[in-house]
């Protein structure tokens, strides 16, 4: 089991720096579907640099709060949202804002890998053509290099360029989806339970670029595994029937939480 | 209808059959029905195939030779003298003694030796089917007792059912690979016929299609010309103009329908392009015929062109009109196929809508719009009846769409209708033509596949 090795430590607060600049910042957000109200006035802040693990039991939001970010939910038929988001002080939801330079600052991985049917270069290319990133071919080739190479996937599919991006296997998928999400540059990165259909080795691959690519980016991620939460983020957001049960540093919020509900999340006796 | 009764009565018998099996199948099951191998029905639908299956069988071959047997005897118990030694007038007699024999009065002008034969004819069909009657019922029974003497616990009836009905099956893709090979051998030796009048290389490369063939020897033009280039372009030409049509609307119907329509404007588009498929060639033809082509025409001669009255524009037009339909079906089928999960993630990019359509959504169904492409193809290929109504029966060696045009299948009707002799190189060049348009249109889908193929194995 050599890739256990390659696990990360736990993950130290201190090392970010608690005093880091917030990015995100949710104020009294409520989310309805229809009638169904799926968030309940959650108010969160996202620090930049940082990982920020959201977990709590199935059906409790997380997902939705995620897609809030970049906007997402604005494609599903009957979702509301109120309150306020804003992305380094700039209102999200602002009617003026345009959407799709929201999502080209704002990356997203899903749950599931989900490569385009192209080569894994167009792949990666496909955002920077789109937003028109490249002058030329080579600055092209340089933005795929380095987006796989951050990845860590140049070395797997160097000489695969051209294979199609559902060639490879799901963790390498996933991967891929990252280093697409990388190219376009942005500024926060959600990931949708990223690992949830990967063995552990590919998973911990997963795990150590996160904390890698953490330097440049903000991190948010959904995740069922506590352990995951664990050892990737450095902040934690606990979430429960729609509400924001306490969010706080991640060593913190799995030793000593102050929420009864939290506590019993984490110990396993519910979720 | 004796047919369906018969069809009834074997179905009947098949469930008596299963009934009897089932029956017997418990009985020797014992009170443990743990011993039998297979649940009692199974048993049952054993003997209700054995017995029903033979006499279906029996009773297809009896329907198909039939008629023939009880025409000939009918024909042989005439007076002498009556049966003419032509074939057409013989056809034409048993005909009139048909419909003799089926009519509710008999007319008081009608020949007394026809009245005669056609009662013969009535009591042999009463015989025929008398007889039909009793060999199905024999040899459902024969089948139905033979199965059930095999039955015993140890008997394997589940997969021995499993067995029978795939070799129904594959009988049933059988019979439609060999009705296809009789077809194409039926085309094949009458080609060959034709090929002995005209040389081969005079139908492939001809430039001149006029194949007015003289009745007498003395008349002009009595040669007659059978190139076969000028109907294929002509063919070409309007399914060119077709696709053009077709596709990007199609196409582009597809597309609102798949990504853009909400579901109260995606229930009435719909239907209504369903509508449209359904309209008949002909109400296409004459539209075609009486509504577009004057208005090309009059489009045409008020930026001074010279528009003909029967154009291959308007036929191809209207004719990527009524394949559009086919077109936006298939297409709009796959691209819906295309999973959410990979907009969302082209979404979730920064890509606007209908960049995800023309660069994730459209290539990831192509091998789909490609399919329904050639289906609209070899439609327009096929079609007669608009080219026939607008597009006129010149064969002229063109390519210009403001002219007329003829296309193969028309050509092929034109060629065949009316009384005709099945042996003047006239009729024969139909066969020819069919020959050489199923070839185009096999190399087409096997063309296609291949494409279709390729690139599946490149992206899933
Ligand atoms: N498109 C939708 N339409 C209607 N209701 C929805 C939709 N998406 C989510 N919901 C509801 O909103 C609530 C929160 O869903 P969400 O997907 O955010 O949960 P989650 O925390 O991500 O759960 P999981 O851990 O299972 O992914 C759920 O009750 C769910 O049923
Ligand atoms: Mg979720």
């Amino acid at each position: 089991m050599a890739a256990i090795e390659t696990l990360v430590p736990p993950a130290k607060v201190a090392a970010a720096g608690a005093g880091s600049p917030v990015t995100v910042e949710a104020r009294d957000v409520n989310v309805y579907y229809g009638e169904k109200q799926a968030l309940k006035q959650v108010d969160l802040d996202v620090r930049r640099h940082e990982v920020t693990a959201l977990i709590g039991p199935s059906g409790c939001g997380k997902s939705t709060f995620l897609r809030c970010i970049n906007r997402m939910n604005d494609v599903i038929e009957g979702c509301r949202v109120t309150g306020r988001i804003s992305l380094d002080g700039e209102d999200i939801y602002d009617s003026d804002l345009d959407v799709v330079a929201l999502r080209a600052r704002v990356g997203m991985v899903f749950q599931k890998p989900n490569p385009f049917p192209k080569s894994v270069y167009d792949n990666v290319a496909y955002g920077p053509r789109i937003h028109g990133m490249a002058a030329n071919r080579g600055e092209l080739d340089e933005i795929v290099a380095n987006s796989l190479e951050r990845a860590g996937l140049l070395k797997e599919v160097r000489d695969r360029l051209n294979d199609p991006g559902t060639g490879l296997s799901g963790g390498q998928q996933q991967r891929l989806c990252i280093a697409r999400a990388i190219a376009v540059n942005p500024e926060v990165i959600l990931m949708d339970e990223p690992c949830s259909a990967l063995d552990p080795i590919a998973t911990a691959r997963i795990e150590e670029l996160i904390d890698e690519i953490r330097a440049n980016y903000t991190i948010v991620i959904v995740t069922h595994s506590m352990q995951q939460a664990a050892r990737v983020s450095q902040r934690t957001a606990f979430f429960h029937l729609g509400e924001l049960v306490e969010a706080g540093d991640t060593p913190e919020i799995f030793t000593s939480p102050r929420d009864r509900r939290t506590h019993g999340y984490i110990t396993g006796r519910f979720g | 209808m004796p047919n369906v009764t018969f069809l009834v009565a074997t179905l009947l018998l098949a469930t008596v059959a299963f009934v009897i099996g089932r029956r017997r199948a418990v009985e020797v099951g014992g009170p443990r029905r743990r011993d039998l191998h297979s649940l009692p029905s199974y048993y049952g639908l054993y003997v209700a195939l054995w017995c029903g299956i033979p006499a279906l069988a029996v009773g297809a071959l009896w329907m198909m030779f039939e008629p023939g047997i009880v025409d000939s005897l009918v024909l042989d118990a005439l007076p002498a003298g009556m049966v003419p030694a032509d074939p057409h007038q013989v056809s034409f007699l048993q005909t009139a003694i048909r419909r003799l024999a089926n009519a509710a009065v008999i007319p008081s002008d009608a020949d007394p030796a026809l009245i005669a034969a056609a009662a013969h004819y009535n009591s042999l069909q009463q015989t025929a089917s008398l007889a039909l009657a009793a060999v199905l019922l024999a040899v459902g029974i024969v089948g139905l007792v033979w199965a059930r003497s095999h039955i015993s616990p140890a008997m394997r009836a589940r997969n021995r059912v499993e067995k029978l009905i795939m070799i129904a099956l594959f009988v049933c893709s059988c019979l439609s690979v060999l009705t296809t090979i009789a077809i194409v051998l039926s085309l094949i030796f009458e080609s060959i016929r034709f090929f002995q009048a005209v040389p081969i290389t005079d139908f492939l490369f001809g430039l001149e299609w006029s194949p007015q063939t003289a009745m007498r020897a003395d008349q002009v033009g009595s040669s007659g010309a059978f190139g076969a280039v000028p109907l294929f372009l002509g063919t070409a030409l309007i399914t060119a103009i077709s696709i053009v049509v077709a596709v990007p609307i199609g196409l582009f119907v597809a597309i609102y329908l798949a990504d853009y329509a909400s579901p109260r404007a995606r229930a009435v588009v719909k239907p209504l392009l369903e509508i449209l498929a359904g309209i008949p060639t002909v109400v296409f033809g004459f539209f075609a015929a009486l509504t577009v082509a004057p208005f090309l025409r009059g489009l045409g001669g008020s930026i001074g062109l010279d528009v003909a009255s029967e154009s291959a524009l308007a036929a191809g037009v209207v004719m990527g009109i009524m394949i559009v339909p086919f077109v936006s079906s298939l297409s709009d089928d796959v691209m819906n196929a295309v999973p959410q999960s990979l907009r969302d993630g082209s979404a979730a990019l920064g890509a606007t809508k209908s960049e995800t359509i023309r660069q994730v959504v459209v290539p990831a169904a192509l091998p789909g719009i490609v399919g329904g492409v050639l289906l609209a193809v070899s439609r327009a290929i096929g079609e007669t009846m608009i080219v026939v109504m607008a597009a006129g029966l010149a064969a002229n060696l063109t390519v210009n769409p403001l002219e007329a045009v003829t296309t193969v299948t028309v050509q092929i009707a034109t060629l065949l209708v009316g009384d005709q002799e099945f042996d003047s190189p006239k009729t024969l060049a139909a066969f020819a033509l069919g020959l050489l348009l199923f070839c185009v249109t096999l190399v087409l889908n096997l063309v296609a596949l291949h494409v279709v193929r390729k690139y599946r194995e490149k992206y899933d």
